[in-house]
């Protein structure tokens, strides 16, 4: 089992880094009449985490015990039925999905499980009806009309069924559900704290650790929790016994971003565009997502550049990702925003040097 | 065998008003439905208005006065985003149930009972142009037996042949003074403690919606007990800290890209929702005294456009690292064009 797993808190008393937020937590579950909650955050920040532990603080060990499922749903979709699949997690007390991997059609999703939930509620020894409780993850990525359906649904249904919804921008979630739950934002811990967990894997691993090596891996880490812990455990694996001065190794993606910024500030031509177009391909083929790519190459550019140009820079930036948003092909986007760049460096060189 | 919660209502269900007379501040509608339950006169209503101000609430206890629990379920059919309601849903399931017709039994068990049939259609903006289209011709149709209810945030996604069937009532986000005595009943009800600046700060952080404010009341009791200060409200409401907009701002005032990034790269890991974020640095922009009209202007524009960008689903820190890379530019006066472009 990789560390990131293997050392991930089961219960809000084990939690390191968000301990505030757990023991509030631990309060809200214990008076049972809990709100729906909203977790929002960066990457790698812990919301997963905590919301199993609260499903275990919840239902008990039980909620541990769960099955990968691949279920199929049938719906009426207008005139015709069709069948969606979609993969879901599950206790006797618990369903956790990604609504939003079914597209385009999330909506019926959302619909049917809630429904579905409602009907079948878990009774205990003393003939007492229970509730549910549903994850549903990347809220942010539901389309609207998937959203407007939770608006009602939540109110409805909240005597069976509570909802835990979970997202990184909760910007992209409507005011009309935001305004139905209790919002947990969870903020990336910080590097001190990323150290103290990193310590804390290598004395349970027996691993002895050189002075300011856990906070170099925290520091590369751009405060994600699992980032940091996937990269020690590289690290592990290069070489033991560490060395104080043992290189981090940086995820391939990100260098081969690195060679591309160079690339275009080395030349601005057609035929350098082409090349480049090939290289962004690579990454999307590889599944980086095509906004990650464009943050990370703005990054990049930014560390080169001439501070005149920044803000034009990362104008473009802003611009062509919200137009990738809008369009369907990100590949266009990506190539329009380095395009943009190379005209804007080569008119600078050409005013600035002749 | 698993231990299972007890359920109980969220306290935005156990307060909600089950008669029409206690909504509050929708005077109109108030008048007209309580009019309604005397003559049981009732047109096509169509009831809009931001989140959380009564408009759900309203359309339920008008149809649960008038027919009373044994024929609640027989009379009035309820809709919402979750049902679906594409246009074969209107042609059948709806048209079926707007057909139906009913005795003319009045007064059953103290309940006017009306001679017609209620259909609620809750979040009615979310529907389909072709099946508010297949509606009209169903709601002439049927109009002596049936009325419609319709409920929206957005007057402007209902068309306009449906809209002009029905009287419209505009739900007012709640004032300061109501939201406060609706708040001071609930904290009665549940024996809680809440001083005046803690009330004050509820009623302006929930901005008219009613909802927000008793779903953060009920956050913070049960994470703060029984006595509850206005920092644990902020707490609770994810408003951004006012020092946090303050460090972006003057960021952006001392010209600096790089650490401004900094700053915004900050923002992103703490996790603050930049919409919230832009909203916070619109308020603190207009009301500086020491940014001239102008600039204003120029920062207001952008702001404005990245909302908008926002809304359909542009990235968070592209988007805020835009606008103070313009907002510093505004304020140090570097020229609106960029000059290689
Ligand atoms: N409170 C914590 N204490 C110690 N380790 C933690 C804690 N929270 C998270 N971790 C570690 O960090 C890893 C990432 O956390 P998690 O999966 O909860 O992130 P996330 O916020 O859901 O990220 P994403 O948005 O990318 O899904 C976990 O696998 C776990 O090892
Ligand atoms: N005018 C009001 N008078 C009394 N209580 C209200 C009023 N408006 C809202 N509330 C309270 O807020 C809760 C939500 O109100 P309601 O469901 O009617 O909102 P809505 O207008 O339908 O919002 P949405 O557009 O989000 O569906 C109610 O349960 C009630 O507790
Ligand atoms: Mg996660
Ligand atoms: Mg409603």
């Amino acid at each position: 089992m990789l560390w990131v797993d293997k050392y991930r808190p089961r219960t809000l008393d084990q939690i390191m880094v968000h301990q505030d937020v757990a023991q509030n937590l631990k309060k809200l579950v214990t008076e049972q009449d809990c709100p729906h909650l909203l977790f929002y955050g960066p990457s790698g920040s812990g919301k997963k985490t905590l919301i199993m532990a609260i499903i275990c603080q919840m239902f008990g060990p039980s909620a541990e015990k769960v099955k990968v499922e691949n279920r199929t749903w049938k719906v009426e979709a207008g005139s015709r039925n069709i069948d969606l699949e979609l993969t879901t997690l599950s206790s006797t007390n618990h369903v956790e999905l990604n609504p939003s991997d079914a597209g385009f059609q999330d909506r019926y999703i959302v619909q049917e499980i809630i429904k579905e939930m409602a009907k079948n509620r878990p009774i205990d020894t003393k003939g007492k009806k229970g509730f549910k409780v549903l994850v549903l993850n990347e809220v942010d990525k539901l389309s609207r009309e998937a959203q407007h359906s939770l608006r009602r649904t939540m109110e409805k249904y909240s005597t069976y069924c509570r909802l835990i919804l979970c997202c990184n921008s909760s910007s992209k979630v409507t005011e009309a559900i935001r305004s139905r739950c209790l919002n947990v934002r969870i903020k990336a811990p910080t590097e001190e704290q990323i150290v103290k967990v990193l310590e804390f894997i290598g004395k349970k691993e027996g691993l002895q650790i050189p002075s300011g090596f856990a906070a170099r891996i925290a520091e590369k880490s751009n405060r994600s929790l699992r980032r940091a812990i996937l990269s020690f455990e590289t690290c592990r694996v290069q070489q033991y016994p560490f060395t104080s001065n043992q290189s981090i190794p940086p995820m391939d993606w990100e260098e081969y971003i690195s060679e591309i910024a160079s690339d275009i500030m080395k030349e601005q031509s057609p035929k350098r565009l082409y090349q480049v177009r090939l290289k962004l391909y690579e990454l999307l083929v590889n599944c980086i997502p095509p906004e990650i790519i464009l943050k990370r190459l703005l990054y990049e550019l930014l560390k080169k550049l001439d501070i005149e140009l920044k803000h034009e820079v990362c104008h473009w930036a802003a611009y062509y990702e919200h137009r990738m948003r809008l369009g369907q092909k990100a590949i266009f986007h990506l190539e329009a925003f380095v395009a943009k760049f190379m005209s804007i460096y080569k008119a600078f060189l050409i005013a600035t040097f002749g | 065998m698993a231990p299972v919660l007890q359920t109980s209502q969220p306290w935005v269900e156990k307060y909600r008003p089950k008669q029409v007379k206690d909504v509050a501040h929708q005077e109109e509608v108030v008048r007209v439905l309580t009019n309604t339950l005397e003559t049981t006169n009732c047109p096509h209503m169509l009831f809009y208005g931001p989140p959380g101000t009564g408009k759900t609430t309203t359309a339920l206890a008008i149809a649960h006065e008038l027919f009373g629990p044994e024929l609640y379920k027989s009379r009035v059919l309820e809709l919402n985003a979750s049902d679906d309601r594409g246009i074969n849903v209107v042609r059948t399931k709806i048209k079926d149930f707007a057909a139906i017709a009913v005795g003319s039994a009045q007064h059953k068990g103290g309940y006017p009972c009306p001679p017609y049939k209620i259909i609620i259609l809750d979040e009615a903006d979310s529907m389909t142009e072709d099946a508010q289209n297949a509606l009209r011709r169903t709601m002439e149709t049927y109009s002596k037996v049936t009325r419609f209810f319709f409920i929206c945030n957005y007057i402007s996604r209902i068309i306009e042949p449906l809209a002009s069937r029905c009287a419209k009532f505009r739900f007012k986000p709640l004032s300061d003074e109501i939201m406060s005595n609706r708040i001071l009943h609930i904290c009665n009800e549940e024996g809680l403690n809440l001083d005046e600046q803690a009330l004050s700060t509820l009623s302006s952080i929930s901005q008219g919606d009613l909802r927000r404010a008793i779903t953060y009341l009920q956050s913070a009791a049960r994470l703060f007990g029984s006595s509850i200060s206005s920092e644990d409200l902020i707490g609770v409401s994810g408003v951004i800290p006012q020092e946090v907009v303050e460090a972006l701002f003057s960021a952006c005032k001392g010209g600096n890209f790089d650490l401004a990034n900094k700053e915004v790269n900050n923002i992103i890991a703490e996790g603050y929702p930049v919409a919230q974020m832009l909203s916070q640095l619109f308020e603190m922009i207009v009301e500086a005294d020491d940014v001239s009209d102008e600039q204003k202007a120029r920062i207001c524009k952008k702001l404005a456009e990245a909302d908008k960008c926002l809304v359909d689903g542009a990235d968070e820190y592209l988007q805020l690292l835009d606008v103070t890379s313009n907002t510093m530019r505004a304020l140090c006066n570097m020229p609106q064009e960029f000059s290689y472009d």
